[in-house]
Parts: structure tokens; sequence; C-alpha cells
């Protein structure tokens, strides 16, 4: 238990823990100082300097969200002094700045912008200094656009991809006037480490690192007479959108987006846990395939563990920084490729279309997935198989600009095929659902029975801790499986890249043996992914999760194997998991890629 | 031309007296808290910059509880026209050496470094030698010690305590947050002794000749000597151990070349003083003298009538424009403002007026920049403009 201490703020006294920041103290007690650099996410920088507050007894100002409080502290947020020197911060922030607003991504969310709107910044005394500099747009990542000139240099990106992801693309370059964030060599983009997961996107405060958007090219598809145009929503877009259109964190909003989806004019609104389900046959048989060339045939073609491959950020990462573990990656597209693969052979022949007419969409919450669409492979239905990829913040624009009250309008379901959603694949958007669903559905293949936790929620693998572990002891299989009589199945979940870099360095240096891993690039899984809502932190990650627990605990159906459009998709098209059109369609394979 | 020699030099610093060896093995067989003690009662202050109080810092460190400790010699020297810790270096280096090992024996520590400035390079291979030589002797007496000289990287933001600690670990030399204070969390997060390599010269004087020899030195909050660079306008430029307490006229009347028109006093974060405060302006620390502080380095630069005041300040604000790790907004972007500021103000584009705005917006600069160098840009910003003010105009 932390010391209880006595703060007075603004001449009242609070109690506050000891250990606590002034910022900390201050909001506890309702009392809000503005802050640009801080992060809820992030270790403190203190760079940016506008939550100075006034200390009694000290000349110097001092920033609140890098100070300890004090017992009998006596701490001032807003006198004269504080004002003058923070509006100051703020001007000369603005002074730097490409600030014209119109013209900018985040016009609207932007913090930058709301402390300036505080502030009634009016006049410009300042030089401006952002026509002296040479910034520079960098449009050549798929999944991120970076605008040096609207960046406020507060290092949220840098400390994002250095202690949530362990990645360190983006750095500080020079001193001084000329000090930038940038990548190494001051590559693009899209030629260094980037796994393109948007965590950095995320977490700026301005309009400096942003996604780069498809919203036009979405709509002109939908005014396209001849186009035919699907759209499949991830399981973690219906629990995040709402907070881009004025809901609470944690709403649930499935049947609203479907609604407005049709209202925006998609052909077909279709459902991305439909390709959960089937990576989870897909991947689950892979698995059990796996365990038998290695336990029993000692086939060394096949490596233990396993790791799953539905986060394409991950992928990047692997292919980076461990290429020479890709044999461990399962072989599964992700559901967003699957889908597309599948939308324009198995859907265009279902629904006697040309699939050449089809424009395969889909809503993410996540930027890397633009990437994954991008990639040269992902063409195994003949065409590109995924050719537009929004996400969530795309989305809510989107249905902004159409006009649509979302929050007023009656719910309305998938349409069909493709449009049938399991609990197990509503968790995929939560770190461990994956792991869980496939439990759900391994477990029962191999013994014919269902697993063994209460309500099927397997509670172990749930929660935010950024490494977990659970294991499954097999007992009493089917006939084909004896050979798993007793074995303890052992796995781990990682989130977050910094945390999947601890499980792979421990898989390397066999500090630890298990047989399956799932990892997520984003903290909290894809509910926490780069496309989704922004402002983010673990309280509004934790309110999503539990709203995906709702979700899944509300569906009639909880496996993917009793998915009543799996079923019908192994009778009619695809004969088996791991079958040929499987492996034609559903797999892919991974390359190496430099270190830098 | 009459001079009054009022001036008192001394000679601590540089007198190479050869008895380490002596001073080293009697004084590590004293009660670590009478040292202390001593230290305090000598009321030596850091030399480095920010004045403060040496034994503290020492006691403060000892105090600290944590499996490691550590001794770094600040030996950046960054401030342009400064060269007396080289000087210390290369004469007398056993005495920063000894004090090193002193201040490690009285804290705990059992690792110290030297921060070495990038281009004292040539200084590398002698100074090497002296360690090993030491290290060699505190084997012998059966004292655990090491010392490494780490290369500074060449920044002169590197010299700020916290960022030369950011760059020892590998990271970019970017100042911390305060508190946390070296003394508690410094060196890779461990307590710390950081001193300038002259504040550590000076110890050995201390621990020599006794608290007493130094404090009698000096004025009231100003004890003990001090190194001063003398460049500029003078006919004799130089390093010269002066004792503190000393008032500018009579500083000038010794340095000045006759034409003296203001000195800049602790470089280009220090003071300018013009001719008319000379003699109200003593140099030593803050609380007795007259709004003059000793920052980085004791530098003097005498300025003569041929001097441009507002070229003088230009120079610094390039300098600082330049050398600001960039990290914090106040110094990053207020160092730019204030530099185009003036030449906007020089060449008509904005009111001789805009110059109260910046004099305001280096306010704020000095309360809230993150670290000592955005910190003290006002310095000369508003000593330079409030004096010099017709300069900066016309
Ligand atoms: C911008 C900046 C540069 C500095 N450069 C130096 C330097 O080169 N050498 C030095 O000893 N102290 C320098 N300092 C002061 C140190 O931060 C620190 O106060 C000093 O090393 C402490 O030693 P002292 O107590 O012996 O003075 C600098 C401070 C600032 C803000
Ligand atoms: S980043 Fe913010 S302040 Fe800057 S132009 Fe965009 S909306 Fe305006
Ligand atoms: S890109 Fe964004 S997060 Fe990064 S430093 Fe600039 S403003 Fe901050
Ligand atoms: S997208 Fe992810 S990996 Fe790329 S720079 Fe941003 S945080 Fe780092
Ligand atoms: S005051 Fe200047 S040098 Fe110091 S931390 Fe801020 S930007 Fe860096
Ligand atoms: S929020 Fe505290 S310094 Fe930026």
């Amino acid at each position: 238990m932390a010391k209880k201490i006595n703060i007075t703020i603004n001449g009242v006294v609070y109690e506050a823990n000891s250990g606590e920041t002034i910022l900390e103290a201050a909001r506890n007690a309702g009392i809000n100082i503005p802050t640009l650099c801080y992060h809820k996410d992030l270790c403190v920088a203190g760079n940016c300097r506008v939550c100075i507050v006034e200390i009694a007894g000290q000349s110097r100002l001092a920033a609140s969200c890098a100070t300890p409080c004090h017992e009998n502290m006596e701490v001032y947020t807003n006198t004269l002094k504080v004002r003058t020197a923070r509006k100051h911060i703020i001007e000369l922030l603005l002074s730097e700045h490409n600030a014209d607003c119109t013209r900018c991504y985040k016009n609207g969310n932007c913090e930058l912008q709301n402390l300036a709107a505080e502030y009634k910044i009016m006049s410009e005394d300042l030089i401006p200094l952002a026509a002296y500099k040479n910034y520079s747009i960098d449009m050549f990542s798929p999944s991120i656009i970076k605008d040096d000139s609207r960046c406020i240099r507060c290092q949220r990106c840098v400390r994002t991809c250095s202690e949530l992801q362990g990645v360190n693309a983006l750095t500080v370059a020079y001193k001084g006037d000329q000090m930038k964030i940038s990548t190494f060599f001051e590559k693009s983009m899209n030629e260094i480490v980037c796994t393109n997961c948007g965590q950095c996107v995320i977490h700026c405060p301005t309009g400096a690192l942003i996604e780069k958007n498809y919203i036009e090219e979405v709509w002109e598809a939908i005014a396209d007479p001849d186009k035919h145009v699907v759209v499949q929503t991830a399981p973690a877009v219906r629990i995040g959108l709402g907070e881009e259109l004025g809901l609470q964190p944690g709403t649930r909003v499935t049947g609203k987006m479907v609604a407005a989806l049709k209202s925006l004019g998609f052909d077909s609104v279709l459902d991305t846990d439909f390709t959960a389900d089937l990576t989870i046959m897909e991947e689950g048989s892979e698995l059990l395939n796996r365990l038998k060339k290695v336990l029993v045939d000692k086939d060394d073609n096949f490596k233990l563990p396993m790791f799953t491959s539905c986060s394409p950020g991950w992928i990047k990462y692997i292919e980076h920084m461990y290429p020479d573990m890709l044999q461990h990656l399962s072989s599964c597209k992700s559901p967003q490729q699957m889908f597309g693969a599948l939308a324009k052979t198995y859907y265009a022949k279902a629904r006697k279309l040309d699939p050449e007419k089809i424009v395969s969409v889909s809503v993410m919450p996540c930027t890397a997935k633009k990437f994954e669409a991008n990639r040269p492979e992902m063409h195994d239905s003949g065409f590109r198989d995924v050719d537009l990829v929004i996400t969530t913040r795309e989305l809510a624009i989107m249905i902004k600009q159409a006009g649509i009250d979302f929050p007023k309008l009656n719910e309305l379901k998938y349409d069909r095929i493709m449009g049938v959603s399991t609990g197990a694949s509503v968790i995929f958007g939560a770190t461990g659902g994956v792991m869980e669903a496939a439990l759900r559905t391994a477990y029962e293949l191999v013994t014919g029975r269902e697993i063994p936790f209460e309500n099927l929620d397997i509670t172990p693998v749930r929660g935010m801790k950024g490494v977990r572990e659970a294991s499954v002891i097999i007992d009493n299989p089917l006939a084909e499986w004896k050979f798993l009589d007793g074995v303890e199945i052992k796995c781990a979940v990682a989130h977050g890249l910094i945390n999947a870099k601890k499980v792979v360095e421990a898989v390397k240096n066999k500090d630890a043996e298990y047989h399956f891993i799932e990892i997520m690039a984003c903290p909290g899984g894809c509910l926490g992914g780069g496309g989704q809502p922004i402002p983010t932190n673990s309280e509004i990650r934790d309110k999503r999760a539990q709203a995906i627990y709702e979700e899944d605990a509300n569906l009639p159906i909880r496996k993917s194997h009793e998915n009543t459009e799996i079923i019908k998709i192994y009778n009619e098209f695809l004969e088996k998991p791991l079958g040929e059109r499987s492996h034609h369609l559903l797999h892919t394979f991974y390359v190496e890629r430099k270190r830098h | 031309m009459t001079r009054e020699y009022n001036l008192k030099r001394a000679d601590f610093i540089f007198r190479n007296e050869n008895d380490w060896e002596h001073i080293l093995s009697r004084t590590l067989k004293k009660d670590r808290r009478e040292l202390i003690n001593e230290l305090i009662s000598s009321e030596l202050k850091g030399r480095g910059g920010a004045g403060f109080p040496t034994g503290l810092k020492w006691k403060l460190t000892s105090e600290s509880e944590a499996p490691q400790k550590y001794v770094i010699c600040n030996a950046d020297e960054g401030e342009p026209g400064t060269f007396k810790d080289r000087e210390i270096l290369m004469k007398v280096p056993f005495k920063v050496l000894t004090a090193m090992a002193i201040c490690a024996y009285i804290t705990g520590a059992n690792n110290g470094f030297i921060y070495l400035r990038g281009e004292y390079k040539f200084l590398q291979h002698d100074l090497q030698k002296a360690i090993d030589e030491f290290i060699y002797y505190c084997n012998d007496i059966n004292f655990k010690f090491s010392i490494d000289i780490f290369m500074g990287s060449g920044a002169y933001i590197c010299g700020e305590e916290t960022a030369l600690m950011e760059s020892m670990e590998g990271f970019r030399g970017e100042p911390r947050n305060k508190p946390p204070f070296p003394t508690g969390q410094g060196y890779n997060r461990m307590p710390t002794v950081i001193n300038n390599v002259e504040t550590l010269a000076h110890t050995y004087t201390i621990f020599k000749h006794g608290a007493k020899k130094f404090y009698d030195l000096g004025v009231q909050f100003s004890r003990g000597t001090k190194l001063f660079s003398v460049s500029g306008d003078t006919p004799k430029p130089g390093i010269y151990e002066l004792e503190l307490g000393m008032s500018l006229s009579d500083f000038v009347n010794d340095f000045g070349d006759g034409d003296t028109k203001a000195v800049q006093v602790g470089g280009a974060s220090g003071f300018l003083v013009p001719r008319k405060k000379f003699s109200e302006t003593n140099i030593g620390y803050k609380g007795k003298l007259t709004g003059i502080s000793l920052p980085t380095g004791g530098s003097m630069m005498l300025f003569n009538s041929t001097r441009s005041m507002y070229n003088v300040l230009d120079n610094y604000l390039e300098f600082f424009r330049e050398e600001s790790c960039g990290q914090c907004t106040p110094c990053r972007v207020g160092c730019q403002q204030l530099h185009m500021g003036i030449k906007a103000v020089k060449q008509g584009q904005k009111p001789a007026s805009y110059l109260e705005k910046l004099l305001k917006l280096t306010e704020t600069m000095q309360y809230t920049a993150k670290c000592g160098l955005g910190q003290s840009v006002a310095n000369s910003f508003s000593s330079i403009v409030e004096n010099f003010r017709e300069e900066m105009i016309y």
C-alpha cells in the first residue's frame, strides 16, 4: 500500500499517494493540467513543458508530469506566472508548426489544436519558423504517413516504438533547431524495420503520424455501378467504433455498424469473424499435424512451438528480427487475407459474380493490415485478394460524412454467405483470444469432449499481463490422436512486440518449452490496434476487452467448428482443413527481411 | 594609467606537490564522517557551473543505499574559450585521481569514470598511464577502486551531468528530469557523485591542508580560489587562479586593455556586465554578490569599445540554438525565436518593442526549461539587451 501524504493544490488540501506525480495527484483531485508529451502507456519524458505548475518556495516552475509529490507540498496550477509561461510554450510550439488545421487529417482530434483552442492563441507575435524549415512528408508506406511539419517532438512515438514494441524504428536525430524524429539513415517508413503496427500513430498527439487513408477510394468503388463492393469487419472493430462516434469505450455496436455499412452503400456486409473461425480450423489442424510430425515422426522439417500468424505487424517483425525462426510460424494467412482470397472465389461463385468486378474492402483495427493486403503474394484468388483496407477510424469518418446518426440506427444482421460469427471468432479481437478459440476447438477435435473449463472460458489465457502461460493435459483422446494421451500441451500468449521479443528469445535460448504461442503485435491485441480510436490507454483497452468477452458470452455458437457456414464451406468448397484448396487459398509463406 | 593590484592570486591547483601517495594513504585511514565534515566546513562549491556544495553532495551519496555507486569526473569542458580542466588533467592528474579515490572511499563507490571531452583525445594516452600507475598503487595499499576513461561524444550538452550519464549508458545525450538527482539515481540509476575536474582538484587541497586553509581564502558564500579562463580584448589571456570575491573593476584593472566596455562573466550562459556596473559587481556565488553567479568554466571574456554587442549576442544565440539538445520546447524553439527575433529587430522587420516580448520569453525559458542550458539563456540575453539596447536596434 502506498503511503498517504497531504498535498495542497490551489489552496485546498488533498490526500495523495506518496510516489505519485503532481499531475496524477491533481487529476485524481479533479484538477486538470494540460499535457502533451505525457502518455499513460509510456514512461515520463517531461519535454513539452506545458504541464508546468508553480510550487511554493521555488522560483522555477515544475513539470507536473515529472515531479513527485511531497508531504505538505503547496502547488498552484493556475497562477498568472503559470498561465503566461504555458501560453508562451503553446505559442512556441505553434511557431514551429505547420498549423493549417483545415488541411490536416487530425483536425478535430488533435491535442495541440485543443490546447491552442483552450488558450485562445489568436495572434501570431512570434516569427513563423515552419516557413524556414525543410519539412518533409513521407507518404511511401502503404500504412503510415509521417509529416514532420506537424510534429511537436514530444517523442511519444519514439517511446512507443521502443517501450511497447521494442522495434526502435523511430529515433531522435540531430540536436538544437535541427532536432527531429527520424528513422535509420532517414529512410522512408516503408524501407525500414517498421512493422506498420500503428502504435506510434495512436500515441501521437498531432497529425505528424497518421494512417494512410483510403476513404475516397472506397467511396469511388461504392459509387461505381459496375462494381460489387463487399466489406468485411474485423472482430475488434465492433467494440471500438462507437468511441469515435460519441459512445463510451466498451460499447458493443455490432448491429449498428452493420446497419451503417449498409447505409453507406456496400453491396454486401460480411464478417471477418467467419474467416477467424476458418483460421482456427486450419491453424488448429496445422498444430495437431505439427505435433504428430515432431512427436511421432521426428520429422525435422516441422518446428515447435508454432507461432500464430494472424497479426501482420508481428509477421513483419519476425521477418526482420528473427528470420531464422520463420519455420515456427503457422502458414495460415490472417483472417483478413483468407477472407479476401475466398471473396473472389467461393463467394463470387456462390453469388454468381464476376470476381473481376468485386471490390473487396476490409475494416480493420489495424494499420499493418494495409501493408499486408499490399504484399505481392496476396493474389491467390487470381486478383488482388483485398483491395482496400480502412481502419476503424476511417470507417467512423465515412459514417460522419454520410450524415448518419449512428447511435439512433436500428441494429441489422450481417449478410450471407461469410457472415456468420461465433464467440470463438469474436475473441480474436483480444489478446489470448486466438489461443482460447484454438483450444476450444482443438481439444474437442482430439478428445471428442468439450474443453474442461467452466462455460468454455479459458481464463488463464485472458487478461492483460504481457506474457501469459497455460497448459492443457490431453486425457483419453480419440483413437486417431492416441499419441497425445497424457501430453501436456503448453501454450503462451504475448501482446505488444516487446513481450513477443521476450517469448521468442526464451524459445530461442530454450529457456521455455511451448507447443503453441499466440502473438499479437499490439498491446491488448487487436482491440488496442493501431487503427482503433484515439486516445488509447489501459483503462480504455480493459473496457474494450470486457465488451469482447460479453459479445462472446452472448453468441449462441461459441466454438469455431460449430459455425454453420464453416461446416458448409468445408462440405461444398474446401473439403477438409489443410486440403488442397485450403493450401492454395488460405496458406502463405514468409520472406526474410533486413534488420534495419 | 594607474593600476591597483587588489586581485589576490593563488597557486594551489597547479603546484606540483608529488605527494599524492602520502595524501591518499593518510586520508584513507581517517574516519569517513570526519572527512565529510571537513569538506563541508571548507564550504567548497562545485566549480562546474551549478555551484552545489561539494561536501553535501558527497554526504548525500554516502547516505544513499544501493548495491553500486559511482564517482564521475566531468571533463567535458565544452564552454568555448575555456581549457582549465584540460590543463589540470595535463599537469596534475594525480590530484584529481586521488580526489576521486577519496570520494569513493567516503561514499562507498567502487568504480570511477572520467568523462573526457571528445576533442581531448590527445590527453587520453598520458591520462591512462597515470590511471594505471594510480590504480597500481591503490591495489598496493589494498584499496579496491577502478577508473575508466569514457570518451565524450562531442556535444556541449553532454557536459550537463544527467545528459552525460545518458550518454555513458549508450543513449542520446538528453538531460533527465530532476528529481531524482544523481546523488540518489545517477549513472545506471545508482547513486553517483559527479564533479568537475577543478572541484576535485580543490578537494585535494582541502584534504592536504585542511578545510580552514581553504575557507580562509575568498569571502562569505564564496570560499577558496577558482581558476579563471581570461580571454577577449586583454593583453594577457590565459588561466589564472584567483581568490573568489574580487570586484570586477579590480579584475578589469588587472586584465583589461584600458578600453574595456563590458565583461562576459561565465561564458555564453553567464552575464554580460557593462562598464558602469564593474564596481558594484563581485565575482562569486549567489548570496552575497550582486546578481552574478559563476556558471561553467569560470570564463571571463573582455570586450573593448570596438566590439558590437549585437554580434556578441548573435554569436551566443547561434551557439545555443545549435547546442540545445532540442528536447524541450522552451529551449529548442525559444533559442530559435530569440536568435531570429534580434535579427528581425535589427533589420527593422519587427519594432523595437519586440525586444520586450523576447525578454518575457526568456523569463519563461528560465522558469520552464528542463536543464541549465535553456534556463540560463536568459542571463546573457537580458543582460546584453537591457544594457545595450541601442546596439540591438540601430
Ligand atoms: C549545458 C551544460 C553544460 C555543462 N557542461 C559542463 C562541463 O563541461 N563540465 C562540468 O564540469 N560541468 C558542466 N556542467 C555542469 C554539470 O551539470 C554539473 O553541475 C557539474 O558537473 C557538477 O560538478 P560540480 O558540482 O563539481 O560543479 C554543465 C551544465 C550544463 C547545464
Ligand atoms: S496537427 Fe493539430 S494543430 Fe497541427 S495542423 Fe493538424 S490539427 Fe492543427
Ligand atoms: S511524430 Fe507525433 S508522437 Fe512523434 S514526436 Fe512528433 S508529435 Fe510526438
Ligand atoms: S508503426 Fe509500429 S513499428 Fe512502425 S514506427 Fe510505429 S510503432 Fe514503430
Ligand atoms: S533546456 Fe535545452 S538543452 Fe536542456 S533539456 Fe531542454 S532543450 Fe535540452
Ligand atoms: S506533459 Fe509534462 S512536460 Fe510534457
